[in-house]
């Protein structure tokens, strides 16, 4: 078997850790495990270990030549560096990230602080969707009097006289 | 503000008070934020982080509590500058090697700084004395709404802030705990504690985060996922796990002076004896006896007057600490290892024999006190 880190030479240390609830096995040559510090306990997470590796294949299978539009970055440079080249990147390599994050952390969705601004636009788009897909179904039901009330309602929000 | 001011006190957080100061060295909360659609500064040109930097920098400086702050470009520090800067955690060792296109800026009391175009255009940071990671959140989440009006920081519905790396994304935010754990050392439980703590999605690292070795008896607790889960709740998590490791600790501590008074005598004393007649000492080896000497203070066998000036010493002792005290040449090795020796010496002086009276070193007979 090879080493996880190297893939060249054959893997003498063997690691498994759980890390929540999911078991996670790593392989690594003598050379390698002694520069993750796996001999020194206070110095080594597996976690660590695997956050490093693991994803950048993991994007590399399912990214298949993308390129961010924005950047200019390749799977080819995240493969190398770990990191993303600009916050449209998370979209453009969205697919293979998934995998990764949800490996990765406790969730696959943000739970907390959001920008105030992005949380008053969320809001006024929710209302404007439910608003429409009011007055699509009363269009549907024939009953016009209240979809002309929907579709000034819309028009007020969007213009800003209504909150 | 010149640097020089500032690094002419050692900061509120080491001399401030706090719960389980004990134990507790300081708590840390640090945000990463980036702004929308300009590239990362590891894939930025040196144009295009230059520029996030005026725009980052400028919006900082404006803080309310930024006043008076200091600010300055990477470029413009002394290599040792910067060394003081990572010795005190007020940036990181990743942030000390950058150059043109990076800053930092911090406040007077050396509580809030900001990292800029580190692995992210911004990484800001609060840090406290003692036990109190909700409020350094707090700090640090008030600047953080401060800013959003003047930078438009990239935001993603479903992933939250997003991050040069994908382990910080979400809330980015790191919070950490750097706590003094000669106890469990000494009783050999350390391994067994970083290891279940592991076990739970948190990290313990050495002094000086990531990759480096515990010294002093010091760790680094802190949360290692960033997604799915709110800022509160991280915090709370752990919060209530740091609080279960000091309980180990005092536990360990108790039965340490119950079973072998004599090896904790022995070991403090034996500190006291070198730490106050050595004439060189590297800075792993006057860390790690300090740190017996702070057990020492802990265990009343030191008077608590001289907790601040032992505390100071973990810091006065680092490399770039002396160097900067010397004001000469570039010193050696074998140089600063006397300096730090004559140092602690001269320290020492003042402070009293471990006195022997406070610890009995009878193991206790009485069947009550039995297991």
């Amino acid at each position: 078997m090879n080493c996880d880190v190297c893939q060249q030479k054959d893997a003498t240390v063997f690691l498994t850790q759980i890390v929540g609830g999911k078991m996670q096995k790593v392989n690594l040559c003598e050379a390698c495990s002694k520069e993750k510090g796996v001999n020194d306990p206070t110095g080594f997470a597996l976690a660590d270990l695997l956050h490093g590796m693991g994803a950048a294949q993991d994007i590399d299978r399912t990214a298949g030549g993308l390129k961010c539009p924005v950047c200019g970055f390749t799977q080819g440079d995240f493969k190398k560096t770990g990191r993303l080249g600009c916050s449209a990147c998370y979209d453009v390599f969205s697919e293979g990230l998934e995998g990764i994050l949800k490996n990765m952390h406790k969730g696959s969705e943000h739970v907390g602080k959001a920008p105030e601004g992005f949380q008053r636009t969320q809001l006024f788009d929710t209302r404007i969707k439910t608003l429409q897909t009011n007055l699509d179904s009363a269009v549907k039901a024939e009953e016009y009097e209240k979809a002309a009330d929907l579709r000034d309602q819309i028009r007020r929000i969007e213009t800003g006289q209504e909150v | 503000m010149k640097l020089s001011r500032i690094i002419a006190n050692t900061g509120a957080w080491l001399s401030g008070d706090g719960p389980h100061r004990q134990i507790v060295v300081s708590s840390r909360v640090r945000l990463a934020r980036n702004l929308k659609s300009k590239p990362f500064p590891g894939w930025a040109k040196k144009a295009e982080r230059i520029e996030v930097l005026k725009s980052v920098k400028s919006a900082v400086e404006h803080l309310p509590e930024m006043e008076d702050a200091f600010s300055e470009n990477l470029e413009s520090l002394s290599p040792l500058e910067k060394q003081v800067l990572v010795e005190r955690h007020l940036i990181s060792r990743e942030h000390a090697a950058k150059g043109v296109g990076s800053a930092v800026v911090m406040n007077v009391p050396q509580t809030l700084s900001f990292m800029i175009n580190e692995e992210d255009h911004l990484r800001m940071q609060a840090i406290c004395c003692g036990l109190q990671l909700g409020k350094v959140f707090a700090m640090i989440d008030q600047a953080d709404t401060e800013l959003e009006p003047m930078l438009d920081f990239a935001f993603h519905a479903k992933l939250g802030y997003l991050t040069a790396c994908p382990t910080n994304v979400g809330t980015g935010m790191r919070a950490s705990a750097m706590l003094h754990l000669p106890g469990l050392v000494l009783s050999d439980q350390m391994n067994k504690i970083i290891n279940s703590v592991n076990k739970i999605g948190l990290a313990v690292r050495g002094l000086h985060g990531e990759g480096t070795e515990a010294m002093g008896n010091l760790f680094q607790v802190s949360n290692q996922t960033t997604l799915g889960e709110g800022e509160e709740e991280i915090i709370e998590r752990l919060d209530k796990v740091i609080q279960t490791v000091i309980e180990h600790e005092q536990n360990a501590r108790t039965l340490l002076l119950q079973r072998k008074p004599v090896t904790l005598l022995d070991q403090i004393g034996r500190a006291y004896g070198v730490l106050s007649h050595a004439h060189s000492i590297s800075s792993k080896e006057a860390l790690n006896l300090l740190s017996t000497i702070k057990l020492g203070v802990d265990l009343d066998l030191f008077p608590e007057a001289h907790r601040f000036p032992v505390d100071e010493l973990f810091i006065e002792t680092q490399p770039a600490h002396l160097q900067k005290g010397a004001q000469a040449q570039k010193m050696t090795a074998e140089e600063r290892d006397t300096l730090r020796a004559a140092l602690i010496r001269a320290k020492l002086k003042n402070v009293p024999e471990p006195d022997i009276a406070k610890i009995t070193t009878q193991p206790s007979r009485s069947p009550e006190n039995d297991e």
